[in-house]
């Protein structure tokens, strides 16, 4: 088993949250890891980015070669598909749809929606209204993993677990909601899923 | 013992603690910033007592780090590299005296510049003061490193350098740890003075015992489980062009190595983590193929060596030769190029995708102080306005397009001086409260020497801010620091940038600009991060 996962979005949305689920509970299966981030500078407002490689076997290089990535999970529309390149040809794209504008030239989300059109594999929904229609507008990146969770390659009690370890100093209610937010995002994830069937066989979704 | 997830820098950290450390001295710069902050959170340092506070720059860290090693302590010293060129006086000299307690020098290289104006590679550091050098592959080769670094170093009697990339530094992987050791006890040894004494006379003898231990940095290394020889797994290494190749890989480009060849290596491989250079397995390497293809991240270091300036003797190809690309960070695809190997993408970055750089936050006090300086530098024909390295260096983006100049940690003031002195006029410094403790303070004497006509404004937020918030050596004292080293009181000048003080502001860079003489505006309002940062942990 193996999964080469890029996560993507903008400084402060909170996709190191996410990683670090993915990490314990890849930890937990007794899977190697490697996740590589970006720190620094570019966390202000700027794209960031970071490569995360589950495996049954040890993990060799810290990137992902281009066109070997199972999933980009992205927290944007637009940063999902600044790393296509590294996407595999069957590969997943699991997005918010909600554009985070900071930019002065940021594209017409028509022009951004059409570029999904020529993907394959690609699950498309708005985590920040599904996170606040659940009372947990904070927990928008939660339901994001949710609605990833089938690609990964790991159990989703695994997942759940990790959710505990990773929040669990913040009080048993900021676990509930956090789990909650899985579950919502993981149901919302797999009904988009179930209208493009045909891919359904192509892939891998047991978990 | 079970596994734990570490980033680079925190699988250092957790070794240092777990062999005794009894000190870290650093500046923050990334990607060096989480080994120090790791041991700051540490409960383990806390109830142990291991100093851990942030120092002014890296030069006096260094030092710092010097003296608890001379009182027989174990010390860790962690800086970006270019904060190195700041502690190179102490550096080259400690390689100079030897140690006494066991030191380990982190020095955090940034190929790719993802956060620095350069991307030196300090191997060349490591080999200009002649000491022994560790350049982890992976997490777990760093945790070993460091952990019997400090015996290795108490052992030859010198400091180990560890250099590390951002990626080494950032990226995260299951370690497992070791038994924790007691810290070393107070102990000078009775000759410290011979060696600690630098004058000529103590020197040179210095200087001899250092050319002498060489031999024994060379056999180290050629004994180091971190230096592996690989045979191939092939019979048939000859490549497509009938030449035999052999494959030298330091550091994390062994992994680059390795994901290429997931059945094993086709080629003789050559791993690196333990410098000086291995003679016996690279005289092996050179006498058993045609070819050398060197992979490193940073600089071609081991190639330069190989190759000799004429290149007349060994084949060597990398980065010399066009191979690699001369300048950037390593990847997998780089390297796979390298060797011959396909590179496959199946989807382009469409057209629609916009570059997204970092911007200072909104509500930040720098855009308040850009904006007012702005406006009034409109009033003026050729205004200069030199920065430095923080966050107001975004400053030189859009919307503000604000600075001219941002060179090396305090070269604002410095620069903004010299041009001041070529003619220019308006000539404006703008520094952060971190970097002026850092770097600025010398220069600010120079121009208080001089009264020369400039405007330095030090736009205080009271923190050290681009690397992620960490404690600033002269908070609620840059005001203070200022009227010391001299400056005028009437042209010290206090504001805080808000909207509302706008017209203050600009009326109070104006005034001071024609002065004529020299000026220092002290715009302080705290980080907005800190400062959200503080208020949540109130609440908690």
């Amino acid at each position: 088993m193996k999964t080469d996962i890029i996560l993507a979005g903008v400084g402060g949305q909170g996709i190191l949250s996410i990683a670090a689920v993915i990490g314990q509970a890849a930890l937990q299966n007794g899977l190697y890891m490697k996740q590589s981030e970006v720190h620094g500078m570019s966390q202000r407002g700027g794209d960031v980015q970071s490569h995360l490689r589950i495996s049954d076997k040890p993990v060799a290089s810290d990137l992902i070669p281009l066109g070997s990535a199972d999933i980009i999970i992205s927290l944007e529309p637009m940063e999902a598909l600044r790393y296509l390149p590294y996407l595999k040809k069957d590969g997943w794209v699991v997005t918010n749809s909600k554009p985070f504008e900071n930019i002065p030239n940021y594209p017409e989300m028509e022009e951004v929606m059409k570029t999904y059109n020529a993907l394959p594999n690609k699950v498309i929904l708005d985590v920040e209204q599904i996170a606040k229609d659940l009372g947990a507008s904070r927990s928008s990146n939660i339901v994001m993993l949710g609605a990833a969770s089938p690609y990964l390659g790991i159990d989703f009690s695994k997942l759940r677990k990790g959710i505990r370890n990773i929040f669990g100093k913040k009080g048993e209610e900021i676990v509930n909601t956090n789990l909650k937010a899985f579950e919502t995002g993981r149901n919302a994830g797999e009904k988009i899923i179930n209208t493009n069937q045909h891919y359904l066989h192509k892939n891998d979704l047991s978990g | 013992m079970e596994k734990q997830l570490f980033l680079g820098d925190e699988a250092i950290a957790q070794a240092a603690i777990d062999a005794g450390l009894s000190g870290v001295y650093s500046y923050p710069g990334t990607p060096s910033t989480e080994i120090t902050e790791y041991i700051q959170a540490s409960a383990v340092a806390r109830e142990r007592g291991i100093h851990s506070r942030w120092c002014t720059n890296e030069k006096t860290a260094l030092e710092t780090a010097l003296g608890m090693s001379y009182a027989g302590k174990r010390v860790l010293s962690c800086m970006k590299h270019v904060g190195l060129n700041v502690a190179a006086d102490a550096f080259m000299n400690i390689a100079m005296s030897g140690i006494n307690g066991g030191m380990i020098i982190v020095t955090a290289d940034d190929p790719s510049m993802h956060s620095s104006q350069n991307e030196q590679d300090n191997r060349v550091y490591g080999n200009f003061a002649m000491i022994p050098m560790f350049e982890p592959s992976n997490q777990q080769e760093a945790y070993d490193m460091v952990y019997d670094g400090y015996d290795f170093s108490e052992k030859t009697g010198y400091p180990v350098l560890l250099r590390i990339t951002t990626r080494m530094a950032h990226s995260r992987s299951g370690v497992t740890t070791r038994e924790r050791k007691p810290e070393n006890k107070l102990n000078v040894p009775g000759d410290a003075r011979q060696r600690f004494v630098l004058l000529p006379a103590n020197a040179r003898k210095q200087f001899k015992i250092l050319i002498s231990k060489q031999d024994e940095f060379v056999k180290a290394s050629e004994e180091s489980k971190y230096n592996r020889y690989f045979t191939p797994q092939s019979p048939d290494p000859k490549s497509s062009s009938g030449v035999k190749l052999g494959i030298i890989a330091c550091g994390i480009a062994f992994n680059y190595l390795q994901e290429n060849y997931p059945d094993g290596f086709e080629h003789p491989v050559l791993k690196i983590s333990q410098y000086p250079l291995p003679e016996k397995q690279l005289t092996r390497l050179v006498d058993e193929c045609d070819e050398i293809l060197v992979l490193e991240d940073g600089f071609p270091v081991v190639e330069e060596q190989l190759k000799g300036y004429l290149g007349r003797g060994i084949r060597v190809r990398g980065r010399l030769d066009g191979t690699l690309q001369r300048d950037g960070e390593l990847n997998p695809d780089k390297v796979r190029k390298a060797l011959g190997k396909e590179v496959q993408s199946y989807y382009f970055i469409p057209e629609v995708v916009e570059m997204r750089p970092p911007a200072l936050c909104v509500g930040c006090g720098h855009r308040d102080v850009y904006e007012a300086l702005n406006e009034v530098l409109k009033e003026y024909e050729a205004p200069k306005v030199f920065s430095d390295i923080g966050c107001y260096t975004l400053g030189a983006l859009p919307p503000f397009r604000a600075i001219d100049t941002c060179i090396d940690m305090g070269a604002s003031v410095t620069m903004a001086k010299g041009a001041s002195d070529a003619g220019i006029f308006p000539a404006v410094a703008v520094i952060g409260d971190s970097t002026f403790t850092h770097s600025g303070m010398t220069g600010l004497l120079d121009c208080v020497n001089e009264n020369t006509s400039m405007v330095i404004i030090i736009s205080d937020n009271e923190t050290t801010g681009m690397t992620g918030g960490q404690d600033s050596a002269g908070t609620g004292r840059i005001h203070d620091i200022c009227k010391g080293i001299g400056v005028h009181p009437e042209h010290l000048r206090k504001i805080v940038p808000l909207k509302k003080n706008y017209e203050e502001m600009k009326a109070m860079i104006r005034e001071e600009i024609e002065y004529r003489g020299l000026s220092v505006i002290v715009p302080c309002r705290e980080c907005i991060q800190t400062h959200a940062r503080k208020a949540k942990e109130a609440k908690r």
